[in-house]
């Protein structure tokens, strides 16, 4: 084992040995273009359609509507612009529902959608970043296209009650021509919450590799029927033209593999991943004024919590001379200055804010582990106050 | 097209005895800064330095451009002495050139050339005016200037004059410690302070895990884009060991004068390291009344621990003045990358603008002075920057 606890999980994983083994052979021995017409070629296209349609079976969707990108982002964007993108809507710019705590590849998008014409409107959040199914219901417009709400949030792990907000866009779809579109990212979901996107409620589900111990640089789009996509790169036919660039092969089996264990595993690893973040949680408690930012009923694998009186970055830093490694707000949003735009949305204080810490557990870890992290937050959170008098 | 460059140094000229030496470090500081790049020999004549160039002026005049010391360069084209295949050169060389009035200016060195100054530059403006219609003579304010001179080897003929940075050779004056943080004002320092000559050492504090790693690969990064225009394109960087001492200041209880104690405790450390290393000066990027700490009172109160020189280059300079050069020089893009250093962790919410040196004084004497920076001065690493490229 590492000499090291990595508690960083959300912001990326380590490609699993199952992964690797699997992927091995594609980058120099397998190593064919799908387009090509030899039997190198073939050989590749064969993998890639075997890979597909297990995704298919294991997702429960028909696997020519599940789509390769080049990682979790493009998936967003392929899904919300590939609409946007559609003749229609860039003539008739259309009403979009979102949540003030999207993901920034989701976000964005949509700002820039803005940009182009489209209007958006922002479920409530409240404390702990959950959303009112209802209010879907009430933000609805006749021009609304697009709902995007993500299943689990990458900095809260709050889950979004995505069965309720399905079934109100079905019946509003009933009596539509042009029918609602609800898209959800679910990269952070894979492998920690049950999922189903087989019913149809669901018509664009986003998903990433390196989440999941798969490689990095693939993500996949899954597409209802319903949702018709137009491409955003344009290029080459791969992906049925919607998705150009020759496949990156290796990285697909590995999406595969990775995709693979994470759903045969669920129930095991949901298990362990409750009993890490249970021990985690009482240990944080003990810890005098620390409060936890996530809900009870969040992600299995997720917790975020503040300990008022020094800073997130600063006790990242003094955890990671102790070898554990911990991200301060969203990996996504560390980079920047200014504070995550989740915690502000759910209303939380500035010193928490500022504070803040999250954990992304995996199963691997044990949970002496999580009691060695537990005593060493704590040791480093007085030490820390203790200087900052 | 042009064979040659004319290099020119002007205040070096003035510099008497010294000279020879000026203009021999020039030379090397010029061969030193053209390594990797083809050109040929460079020759010092009759107070110009000639570069035989390799069809790549260009590229030699951008490497020059930040060579301290040269006033300007002229891309130089080379005939040999007949008039006919002068008149030619003279064409291209118009052609190379913007303006709509010129005017003609020999030098004749080689009096063994049958026509007087006069005539060849009457000779030449008939031959301008017969070819490019468009141009018409102004003997006192032309858009261009054919220059002409006739030597031994040649007629040289240039139109262009491209200013370069001015200053004296790199290394001519001794050795100077710059104080380098990561912001936007200490890089311009060093650049200023190079400019007459210095050769720089920088130091930097340290604070990790206060600060992260990245926020000290950002400093290695600004000291390696001075590192061109020091002596022998390389800086020393020195990174003192600044933890303790921030942890002692938090503690101490005259938390307003934190921000003035911790620019003394650099200064000390800074001072006893010249002392040790034998340069001559400490160099900041204070400018007068920019923050709290370089108010009069604050710089008065700062600089009383030490008595050796401190050159404060951007003293007279406005914010963005500094970001201007920052930008000339190269420095800005990294400047403003986020990494938090000492001086943003540690800002307390009030700082004295105008601290006195009583108080101080009795917020040190809680300190063991001699104890941090001994052990600062112990921990501190070296590192020789390179220049890149």
């Amino acid at each position: 084992m590492r000499n090291e606890i990595y508690l960083d999980n959300s912001a990326t994983t380590p490609a699993s040995d199952e992964v690797m083994q699997a992927m091995e052979p594609y980058w120099s021995i397998q190593y064919g273009n799908p387009s090509s017409p030899h039997l190198r070629g073939v050989a590749a296209e064969k993998t890639m359609n075997a890979c597909r349609s297990q995704l298919g079976s294991i997702l429960k969707v028909n696997p020519a509507r599940l789509f390769f990108t080049g990682s979790g982002t493009e998936a967003n964007n392929l899904a919300l612009q590939g609409v946007a993108n559609i003749p229609y809507f860039r003539r008739n710019p259309g009403h979009i529902i979102t949540t003030p705590i999207e993901h920034p590849s989701v976000l964005n998008v949509i700002k820039h959608l803005e940009e182009l014409g489209w209007s958006v409107s922002y479920l409530k959040v409240d404390g702990f970043g959950r959303v009112e199914p209802q209010e879907v219901a009430e933000l609805l417009q006749p021009d609304t296209k697009i709902v995007s709400t993500m299943l689990v949030n990458n900095e809260l792990g709050t889950i979004a009650p995505i069965s309720e907000i399905g079934r109100i866009i079905e019946k509003a779809n009933a009596a539509r021509q042009h029918k609602i579109i609800y898209h959800v990212d679910a990269v952070q979901a894979l492998g920690h919450v049950p999922l189903d996107i087989s019913g149809g409620k669901v018509h664009l589900c986003t998903f990433s590799g390196h989440k999941v111990f798969g490689p990095k640089g693939i993500g996949l789009l899954y597409a209802h029927q319903q949702a018709q996509l137009r491409p955003i790169l344009f290029g080459g036919n791969q992906e049925g033209g919607l998705r150009p660039g020759t496949e990156n092969i290796p990285a697909i089996v590995g999406l595969t593999k990775a995709i693979q264990l994470a759903v045969e595993n669920l129930d095991t690893n949901r298990k362990q991943l409750y009993a890490l973040r249970q021990e985690l949680i009482g240990g944080i408690e003990t810890i005098p004024d620390a409060g936890i930012n996530s809900p009870g009923d969040g992600a299995p694998h997720l917790l975020n919590a503040s300990f008022p009186g020094l800073r997130g970055e600063v006790l990242v830093h003094f955890l990671e001379q102790k070898r554990i490694f911990v991200a301060m707000g969203a990996a996504c949003s560390s980079k920047k200055k200014g504070v995550s735009h989740v915690l502000e949305s759910i209303g939380l204080e500035s010193e928490a804010i500022h504070s803040a810490i999250r954990f992304s557990l995996a199963p691997s870890l044990t949970l002496d582990q999580i009691r060695y992290v537990v005593y060493s937050l704590k040791e480093t959170v007085e030490e820390i106050r203790n200087i900052y008098v | 097209m042009y064979p040659l460059l004319l290099i020119r140094y002007g205040e070096l000229s003035l510099k008497g005895r010294n000279r020879k030496t000026f203009e021999d470090l020039l030379l090397t500081n010029i061969r030193s800064r053209l390594m990797g790049v083809p050109h040929g020999p460079v020759t010092k004549t009759f107070g110009r330095i000639y570069l035989e160039t390799r069809g790549n002026w260009e590229e030699l005049v951008a490497r020059l451009q930040s060579v301290f010391g040269i006033v300007s360069v002229s891309p130089v084209l080379r005939r040999d002495l007949d008039l006919e295949a002068i008149q030619e050169g003279a064409s291209l060389v118009i052609q190379d050139s913007q303006g709509s009035t010129f005017k003609v200016e020999t030098r004749r060195p080689n009096k063994a050339f049958p026509l007087t100054s006069p005539e060849i530059s009457h000779a030449l403006g008939d031959h301008i005016l017969r070819n490019f219609p468009h141009l018409t003579v102004d003997v006192h304010n032309p858009d261009l200037i054919l220059h002409v001179e006739l030597r031994k080897e040649g007629a040289f003929l240039y139109s262009k004059i491209i200013p370069c940075l001015g200053g004296l050779p790199a290394g001519s004056s001794g050795k100077g410690l710059l104080l380098l943080s990561g912001g936007i004002d200490s890089p311009v320092a060093g650049f200023l302070a190079m400019k007459r000559g210095v050769r720089i050492e920088g130091l930097h504090f340290y604070s990790y895990p206060f600060t992260s790693e990245r926020s000290k690969e950002k400093v290695v990064e600004l000291a390696a884009l001075l590192a061109p225009y020091n002596a022998r394109g390389s800086l020393r960087l020195w990174i003192a060991y600044f933890t303790e001492i921030q942890k002692a200041l938090q503690k101490s209880s005259f938390p307003t004068l934190s921000i003035t104690l911790m620019r003394r405790f650099m200064l000390r450390i800074a001072a006893k390291l010249a002392q040790r290393e034998k340069a001559l000066a400490l160099i900041t990027g204070d400018s007068l009344g920019q923050v709290a700490s370089q108010t009069m009172e604050s710089i008065h109160v700062i600089n009383a621990v030490t008595s050796e020189p401190i050159y404060r280059p951007l003293i007279g300079l406005d914010k963005q003045e500094i970001i201007n050069l920052a930008m000339k020089i190269g420095t800005y893009e990294t400047s403003i990358l986020p990494y938090d250093d000492c001086c943003t962790v540690f800002v307390p919410k009030n700082p004295a603008t105008r601290p006195r040196l009583e108080q101080v004084l009795a917020a040190e004497a809680e300190l063991d002075l001699e104890g941090l920076v001994q052990e600062a001065l112990e921990k501190t690493e070296l590192l020789e920057v390179n220049r890149k490229g």
